[in-house]
């Protein structure tokens, strides 16, 4: 009894670390400058493919992982200068939809460039599972869910403690404020995606290991990683974790429990009921609406 | 003020001459098929741009209408031997019904909690739509039987093209008159400030939820007529692609343009044909244009040429 | 552009007193899925057509005519394959259509096929698309119930009578699963369990947990394409079930021995004789056509063969051989040629066609493999 259910969890997690990433770069740049950012699960495929890359072309692991996390950190700022931060006037709505342009754009460059292969990439440590309690792990989840608390740690350091976080901080919650205060919020945005980018080509690297990459796996993981953020309370690091979590194990459940055929239905069901109940998300900050 | 301005009817003596002279002159039933496409998405976008662009909500899940109206279509004449008509009523009822209650249940929802839940509902009717197999052909889709208006068949394609046309015609117009009547500019108030609507009297969730209904019928019915018109339907004429396609048309027009909508849906079905030769480069291509556009002209095409020409027009 | 060049090509030919019609290209339209979930077929399929058209053009073409392709790609989504058939149809006006990576691709442009009559042959398996039989629509690849045929036989003869079945949500694996369960029966297979994972699925442990603990499961069946397997394998691997593990004929590439390394060990699979082409006999019919194709492609690509890219090869050489009989110009005449191929040795078994079969394949074509080593191995 406990042990399919051990099993459903363990996977359930696994896969739920992965959707948090994601979660956490949306929330991010959200906060930032109010965008549902569409390209976010092309920076967790890029992170992936350009670690598979690298790793063929004869580089060692560390090497390749960190060219597979700074060339798209990069490629997040050079982005940002030259779409988002033009488009500055435009509504959410227009914004949203360069992002949409965004990731079309980086899809197709991978598959031209990288072709349209799956690839797989050997874990960090011994690739035998790790037997827990009748359930078994992957070898690589524990780096996974390591880097995420790390992350996490610092996240929440950076935030609390630094001036450049409180910049982000401050900008997020009243622009023009942060403006009058002498913050450079241009800046503000351009850091917000390169994190976003660094997140989430981070965990392109250390998932893949596990799930295999390939140049469109970005549409679901940003899909999934957008209904966490959602769900956890969108511009909330905290409820972006927590949200990845809930969908991953939602998702692991449903399919070990009810019905593998319906597994994303049970998976949206499940965060109606969360929204129903709690509108604004897990962790979502009760705002107040401007008259 | 400009000239554009001054009558929207007169958008629409254009669109009829365009509409009578592609019905003459198309060669052949390749561009007849894209006119015909373009016809069926703009009247979905200029319903979709209700929702979006005057009541300012968003849907991520509005392909769930269409394909709602698509597998009815499908579904009821083959296995129940319903009058392909009847089962396009059927469809459009069912859309409607199913945005109202949704409306009712989630208009207290904002910003990204509707667009959650409009997504959900575009998932959850995808997935639907390919796992019971014995209904609905599971993901290979399944044949549609021929569309039978009271005992007429359409001919060819020529006459898709003028019924999606006419429809097409039918559909503007009503808009451009549904927007200068009362309910019309209880839309605008609602997008201009939702408190200050509510407060000079617009009562937010009835409009919420008619705007919806209003936008999901008409979409559930040009899936009916396409699953006609393609003879086939596959389950990712519900799916999240094809709803952020629509999306995508909507904004790149021009959100609260009824024009805008048009010129939307017309770029956004031709671009990728004429892409289709550049064998791979189509996606970067598509992203690029979408990204262009969106940069230069933020308000989308039709509104921000609006105020150019306003402002040259002195 | 294309059509541009043609035309002054004929006025050319015209002004030089050739006939016209001996340089006006043979136009082979073609839709496949090379992007989208059906990639992992579409390219080797779509290279495969443009290695072969290329090479017979350097032989001087068809009938002295140059062949020519027109190509769409439907991007896995079976509207658009409709529209790009009324494009190729209407517009591009080409003499064939060999296409429809997918099931559902093929049976969205099947209606303008039947009602423009011209010849259609797919790369698709499903058993609907020849069952019951259209006059103008052909296809190379085995049906997905010869696969389960082929699986549960070889099952039947390890004494193995208790089966999970786990398909993907896709296409391939949804009419393989409806095949599955209509012929389990007649080998007095009872599927003990039956669940579903999606193509796109990065982790199956879940389904394959709720597998494991089902009582007297004897043999896991999983029925998918490309990747989608090579994650419940490696899953499979991880959960150490160690039951016998079969798979269809969608893992038919290297790509699959590549993403699952060892765990793909003791695998069984039903497969064109394509994979094992080297250990063939000498006196194997297919072994000259199967090396054949094999060295040919891997010189021009450096990749390894997949069954995907030999079922268009044999599209492509049925119809080219159906043109060398019966001329390009009535489509009616082509269509009889094809339907009365006999005996033409594919890459994916010896085919003879008939009225009631625009196949033409039989089981024999199917050979059972294992993998052993990382490497295809033939089971005796």
């Amino acid at each position: 009894m406990l042990a399919p259910f051990l099993q459903y969890l363990i996977s359930g997690i696994t896969v739920g670390m992965v959707y948090a990433f994601s979660a956490l770069g949306f929330s991010l740049i959200y906060n930032a400058s109010g965008v549902v950012n569409f390209a976010q699960g092309e920076f967790i495929m890029l992170g992936g493919m350009l670690a598979v890359f690298f790793s063929k072309a004869g580089l060692p692991f560390p090497a390749a992982a960190v060219l597979a996390i700074v060339i798209p950190t990069l490629l997040g700022m050079m982005i940002e200068r030259l779409t988002i931060a033009r488009a500055k006037n435009a509504e959410i709505l227009s914004l949203i939809i360069i992002t949409i342009g965004i990731s079309l754009v980086l899809r197709g460059l991978t598959q031209i460039f990288m072709g349209k292969a799956v690839h797989a990439l050997a874990p960090i440590s011994d690739s035998r599972p790790i037997h827990l309690a009748g359930a078994v792990m992957h070898s690589q989840s524990p780096w996974v869910l390591g880097f995420t608390v790390t992350v996490m740690a610092m996240l929440w350091y950076f935030f609390r403690h630094s001036l450049s976080g409180k910049k982000i901080l401050a900008t997020s919650c009243n622009r023009s404020a942060a403006q009058l205060m002498g913050i450079n919020t241009q800046w503000v945005m351009t850091f917000s995606y390169a994190m976003a980018a660094a997140l989430g080509s981070l965990a392109g690297v250390l998932i893949t290991p596990i799930t295999m990459t390939s140049y469109d796996v970005g549409i679901m993981l940003g899909l999934k990683g957008f209904i966490g953020a959602v769900v956890g309370g969108m511009g909330s690091g905290m409820g972006a974790i927590a949200g990845g979590l809930i969908v991953g194990i939602a998702e692991s459940l449903g399919a070990g429990y009810i019905s593998s055929a319906y597994k994303d239905a049970m998976a949206f069901l499940l965060i109606f009921v969360i929204l129903f109940l709690r509108p604004r998300g897990l962790f979502g900050a009760k705002a107040t609406d401007r008259v | 003020m400009n000239e554009v301005q001054k009558s929207p009817f007169l958008g629409l003596w254009f669109l009829g001459v365009t509409l009578i002279l592609l019905l003459a002159l198309l060669p052949n039933g390749y561009f007849l098929d894209i006119a015909i496409r373009m016809a069926i998405n703009a009247i979905i976008i200029i319903m979709l741009n209700l929702l979006i662009g005057f009541a300012g909500q968003i849907s991520l899940g509005h392909a769930a209408f269409f394909g709602i109206g698509a597998y009815s279509s499908a579904i009821l004449p083959a296995h129940f031997g319903w009058p392909s008509a009847l089962a396009l009523v059927f469809g459009a009822l069912f859309s409607g019904v199913l945005a109202l209650i949704l409306a009712r249940l989630i208009f207290r929802f904002k910003g990204h909690y509707l667009a959650m839940v409009t997504l959900g509902l575009g998932i959850i009717v995808s997935v639907i739509l390919t796992n019971e197999t014995a209904w609905t052909g599971g993901p290979d889709g399944m044949a549609v039987q021929d569309l039978d208006l009271l005992g007429h068949k359409l001919p060819g394609d020529r006459s898709w093209l003028g019924l999606t046309g006419f429809l097409l015609i039918l559909c503007v117009w009503g808009t451009i008159n549904l927007m200068e009547s009362p309910f019309g500019r209880a839309l605008r108030a609602l997008h201009g400030s939702e408190t200050a609507a509510a407060a000079a009297g617009v009562d937010l969730a009835r409009y919420k939820m008619a705007v919806f209904a209003l936008s999901a019928v008409p979409t559930s019915i040009m899936g009916s007529l396409t699953a006609h018109y393609v003879g086939f339907v596959t389950p990712n004429l519900a799916g999240f692609t094809h709803s952020i396609e629509m999306l995508t048309m909507v904004v790149l027009g021009g959100m609260a343009s009824i024009y805008g909508s048009v010129l939307g849906a017309v770029l956004l079905t031709a671009l990728p044909q004429l892409l289709a030769t550049l064998d791979g480069w189509e996606t970067v291509a598509l992203g690029a244009i979408l990204v262009i556009t969106m940069i230069f002209l933020p308000k989308g095409i039709v509104p921000t040429l609006t105020v150019y020409l306003g402002k040259h027009s002195r | 552009m294309l059509k541009g060049l043609s035309f002054l090509v004929i006025l050319a030919n015209i002004g030089l007193g050739l006939p016209a019609l001996a340089s006006e290209p043979i136009r082979i339209g073609s839709v496949l899925s090379v992007s989208g979930s059906a990639a992992f077929l579409g390219e080797p399929e779509l290279k495969t057509l443009q290695l072969y058209i290329e090479k017979t053009n350097q032989n001087g073409g068809v009938l002295g005519r140059p062949l020519q392709l027109i190509h769409y790609d439907d991007g896995s989504d079976a509207g658009k394959a409709n529209s790009f058939a009324k494009r190729l149809i209407d517009d591009d006006k080409v003499d064939i259509l060999l296409g429809g990576t997918t099931t559902g691709s093929t049976m969205s442009m099947v209606p303008l096929a039947e009602k423009a009559e011209i010849p259609f042959i797919s790369l698709a398996g499903g058993t609907v698309i020849i069952e019951p039989v259209k006059k103008w629509v052909f296809k190379t690849p085995h049906t997905d119930r010869m696969a389960s045929e082929k699986v549960f036989t070889d099952m039947k003869s390890r004494g193995i009578s208790k089966v999970a079945l786990l398909s993907e949500t896709s296409g391939f694996g949804q009419s393989g699963k409806k095949e599955t369960e209509a012929v389990a029966g007649r080998f007095g297979i009872t599927l003990v369990a039956n669940e579903t994972y999606g193509p796109k699925d990065t982790d199956v442990t879940a389904q394959l947990t709720k597998i494991r603990n089902t009582p007297e499961v004897e043999a896991v069946f999983v029925y998918g394409l490309g990747q989608g397997p090579a994650v419940v394998t490696n899953n499979y691997q991880q959960l150490a079930i160690g039951l016998p593990l079969y798979h269809a004929h969608g893992i038919g590439s290297e790509q699959f021995i590549t993403l699952t390394g060892t765990a793909s060990e003791g695998v069984r699979l039903p497969a064109a004789a394509l994979l094992i082409a080297d250990k063939l006999a000498d006196s194997d019919p297919q072994k000259a056509v199967v090396t054949g194709y094999r060295k040919v492609y891997r010189e021009a690509f450096q990749e390894d063969v997949s069954t995907f890219g030999g079922h268009a090869y044999d599209a492509l050489m049925i119809a080219l051989n159906a043109f060398a009989k019966a001329g390009v110009n009535d489509k009616a005449k082509v269509r009889d040629a094809i339907e009365q191929t006999k005996g033409y040795m594919g890459t994916g078994g010896a085919v003879t066609m008939s009225p009631t079969d625009h196949m033409g394949l039989d089981e024999t074509a199917f050979r059972m493999l294992e993998i052993h080593n990382a490497t295809w191995t033939l089971i005796k």
